[in-house]
């Protein structure tokens, strides 16, 4: 077959990466990321995103080059960034000419004036041409960045996403450090502008992260060499000293930071819990429970009936013994919905448990139930956590006085939420390191051989189902005091799906994974305000990319990364 | 005296009678096989021994000891263990890992270690790739593996289900000189070949089944000289 011309293919690209643009630009998000800045008055996050679309094409455009001609040809590779550079800014100036005779809004309604003002950066139609020189520029850098030697593109590429991170979370920055007293707020200002990084501070921090980076690339081989030849008492106590500084930061983590992060650590260390769950059913035992937010739902409504102070309440006992039993509620409630489904294998399972979920969300909520679940209105008025001895229970609405320590704000919440987690994730691990854990990986990769091999199949399945639930019912139990009040309208399926998904993100089957999904599709989005609107495109495009590129997720497991990357390691074997 | 004794039994999947009567007896240190063609019942019949199937109809005893009334997952602790059709090894786990799952039912520590050793000798090779992912080892590897989970756990009768499927000559013959050694070493064996020439040169005795009945039992020297035989299975004029 005959090869293509690299600068068709060049060109191609270019077009391809102009029209994802135009689609960026119509679904509105270059219009609303141009209201924070990455770097204060230099560059706004919509001038960036369709800059890093411009500069993508150059590096696409410049691989595609290095396989077309089986080597890197430097002004082969330059050129054909430049002309993919170049047409991806003719395609988004195509649009602007026509935007600019034609109504575009009557179809696509974010096609205001606005965008066609940051598409030309203020300066009219008439300086359209702007936009393909700015396209070739960027191309030609995307497609430099290729060429570059490894030692300098890691750091490099180290030190533009860092910058990009910290313009991103900028506004939480400043705050956390204004918040810390006048030394402090004066860094904060030089850092961080109100909407974006201040030139100043995007230097220091690009140039410190490439300073580290290199000196790491120097000096990184040998400060390993030198950790693993301590002796391993020092080891250890290295370790001791890295663990105890994180747990001072955790500790200190919500004093500084205020009710806002607090609260957003909150509900990643929930979803951290309910994954937790889900990954045994799921990531060990090959269960897929598609209607896991059943057992969260089940340990918020428990913990909301025995401890609130409102019409529902039943028993008004105090959270610490509530807790248990809503665990052991949600783990008989996995046994329930375990031994029902116990004969059905892979999508029949999966349609199942979506069933049971509906069925508890409908029934909490229902009208029928709503003597005592409260319907639609949910239960008000759960008890906050008390260290110390409860007030006598006087009548309904008023909250019982806490002598001693309540444990009200999210900042408080935060403790109980982390130190859960923590136990968890450590019982999660022994668990999967147990003859349990073996017995349910053995039924995930084979029922029939499992149980000739002696696995009791119905035992070990419903002690999957039983724990799964068991930790997603903590989860909810503390979601209830979190937020005081619980509605079924909040036992959505999307959580489910968020559940599932957070799993194959981190990676199934890893107990680090799951943390790391959290953070990632549960954590940051709550922290980043302007991305909440295209929350779900971002998640399904993170989705489909993260299968296409990392199928085996962020923080795989051991196995995982063992099956999928055997080659490349027999290959670097042999090399 | 015989060790294991299937007597008349009828194993049906639905309304489909699969086994219709079928009697098998095996004594003590022998190379049994079943010989027949496709869908004759053979590996129904390891299914049913190894409790993954209950017949309606007719006993299973190992020993004297009845062992329709044990589940699947129990038949194991009673000493008797499977080599699946299609090997069934699990495919994300290590090597280790599978022969470790293999003495599921040994809770000895000890015995774990000296049986992992007896397989790592049996098949050097599955030593040399024991930290590696089943699932991305060649098929002859595999099926060592799958004979290796089975030893794990120690058993008086072993059932292997087409040890031979989709290796190359070279690696059947490898696998068939382990079965012998296997024997050798006090193990009981019942094989369900396909490959009927190469089960019945290692084999002491042989049945032939065909749509669920037992056609021909008999010494598998007379096998391989029965003229019914030799013409359908064995591929001779």
């Amino acid at each position: 077959m005959k090869k293509e011309n690299f600068l068709w293919s060049a060109v191609k690209t270019g077009l391809i990466v102009g029209v994802v643009a135009i689609f960026i630009c119509f679904v509105g998000m270059v219009e609303v990321f141009s209201k924070r800045d990455v770097i204060e008055k230099l560059i706004t996050l919509g001038q960036f995103v369709l800059l890093a679309a411009m500069f993508s094409a150059g590096f696409i455009a410049s691989r595609h080059t290095s396989s077309l001609l089986e080597k890197n040809k430097p002004v082969s590779n330059l050129v054909a960034g430049l002309v993919a550079g170049l047409f991806t800014g003719l395609v988004l100036a195509l649009l602007v000419v026509v935007g600019a005779e034609v109504n575009l809004r009557a179809v696509f309604l974010n096609a205001t004036t606005t965008l066609y003002d940051v598409l030309t950066l203020d300066k009219g139609v008439g300086n359209v041409w702007i936009l393909p020189l700015i396209g070739a520029v960027a191309g030609l850098l995307g497609a430099a960045s290729l060429l570059l030697p490894q030692i300098l593109r890691r750091p490099i590429t180290q030190a533009l996403v860092f910058v990009i991170f910290m313009a991103f979370f900028s506004g939480l920055f400043r705050v956390v450090m204004i918040n810390q007293g006048s030394d402090m707020s004066k860094a904060a200002k030089y850092l961080f502008g109100q909407t974006g990084l201040t030139l100043e501070g995007t230097l220091i921090f690009f140039l410190g992260v490439i300073a580290v980076s290199m000196l790491w690339s120097y000096k990184g081989k040998d400060i390993q060499a030198g950790v693993t030849r301590l002796p391993k008492a020092g080891r250890l106590s290295l370790r001791v000293i890295v663990y105890a500084l994180i747990a001072y930061v955790a500790l200190g983590l919500p004093q500084v930071s205020g009710p806002f992060i607090a609260q957003v650590i909150v509900t990643v260390a929930l979803f951290v819990l309910m994954g937790l769950g889900l990954n045994i059913t799921l990531g060990f035992a090959g269960l897929l429970d598609l209607g896991f937010v059943a057992f969260y739902a089940i340990g918020a409504y428990t913990v909301g009936l025995l401890t609130s102070y409102g019409a529902f309440g039943l028993q008004h006992i105090p959270f610490w013994v509530a807790v248990p039993i809503a665990v052991l509620v949600a783990m008989a409630s996995g046994a329930m919905l375990g031994l029902p489904v116990l004969g059905i294998r892979g999508d029949y399972l999966a349609i199942a448990t979506l069933g049971f979920g509906e069925i508890v969300r409908l029934l909490a909520g229902s009208d029928f139930l709503a003597p005592f679940f409260g319907g639609p209105q949910g239960i008000i008025g759960i008890q906050k956590p008390c260290l110390g001895t409860l007030g006598p229970f006087i009548r309904v609405d008023v909250p019982r006085v806490c002598n001693g320590l309540e444990l009200g704000k999210p900042q408080d919440i935060y403790y109980i939420a982390v130190v859960s987690a923590v136990i968890i994730a450590f019982v999660a691990w022994r668990l999967r390191e147990s003859r349990l854990g073996r017995a349910w990986m053995a039924i995930r990769e084979d029922e029939d051989v499992a149980e000739a091999l002696g696995v009791n199949l119905i035992q070990t399945k419903l002690l999957a189902y039983m724990l799964g639930a068991a930790f997603a019912g903590l989860g909810g139990a503390i979601f209830a005091t979190l937020i005081g009040s619980i509605f079924a309208t909040s036992m959505q399926l999307i959580v489910s799906i968020n559940v599932v998904s957070l799993i194959i993100v981190g990676g199934m089957g890893s107990i680090p994974g799951v943390i790391v999904g959290a953070i990632a599709l549960i954590g940051l989005p709550e922290l980043l305000r302007e991305v909440s609107e295209f929350r779900f495109l971002l998640y399904g495009a993170t989705l489909i990319i993260m299968m296409l590129a990392k199928p085996e997720g962020l923080w795989p497991s051991q196995a995982t990364r063992r099956e999928l990357h055997h080659t490349e390691v027999e290959a670097g074997v042999k090399a | 005296m015989s060790i294991l004794n299937v007597e008349n039994v009828h194993t049906y999947y639905g309304n489909i009678h699969a086994l219709k009567g079928i009697s098998i007896k095996i004594d003590k240190g022998e190379i049994v096989t079943l010989i027949g063609g496709n869908g004759a019942g053979k590996t129904t019949t390891l299914r049913t021994i190894s409790g993954l199937l209950k017949p309606r109809e007719g006993s299973v005893s190992l020993d004297g000891q009845d062992l329709l009334k044990f589940k699947a997952h129990e038949i194991v602790y009673k000493g008797i263990s499977m080599v699946p059709e299609g090997r069934g090894i699990f495919a994300r786990l290590s090597v280790t890992e599978n022969l470790e799952m293999g003495a599921y039912s040994r809770t000895s520590k000890q015995e774990l270690q000296q049986n992992m050793e007896r397989v790592f000798t049996l098949f050097p090779r599955l030593k040399e790739r024991r930290t590696q992912v089943a699932g991305t080892l060649s098929g002859g590897e595999q099926q060592m593996l799958a004979t290796g989970r089975a030893l794990m756990a120690n058993p008086t009768i072993l059932l292997m289900d087409e040890p031979s499927m989709g290796l190359a000559p070279v690696l059947v013959e490898l696998i068939f000189d382990t079965i012998q050694q296997i024997n050798k070493t006090g193990t009981t064996i019942l094989l369900v070949e396909q490959n009927a020439l190469m089960a019945l040169s290692i084999a002491h005795r042989g049945y032939v089944l065909q749509t669920g009945e037992i056609v021909i039992s008999d010494t598998a020297e007379n096998l391989k000289n029965n003229p019914t035989v030799q013409k359908a299975y064995l591929g001779m004029e």
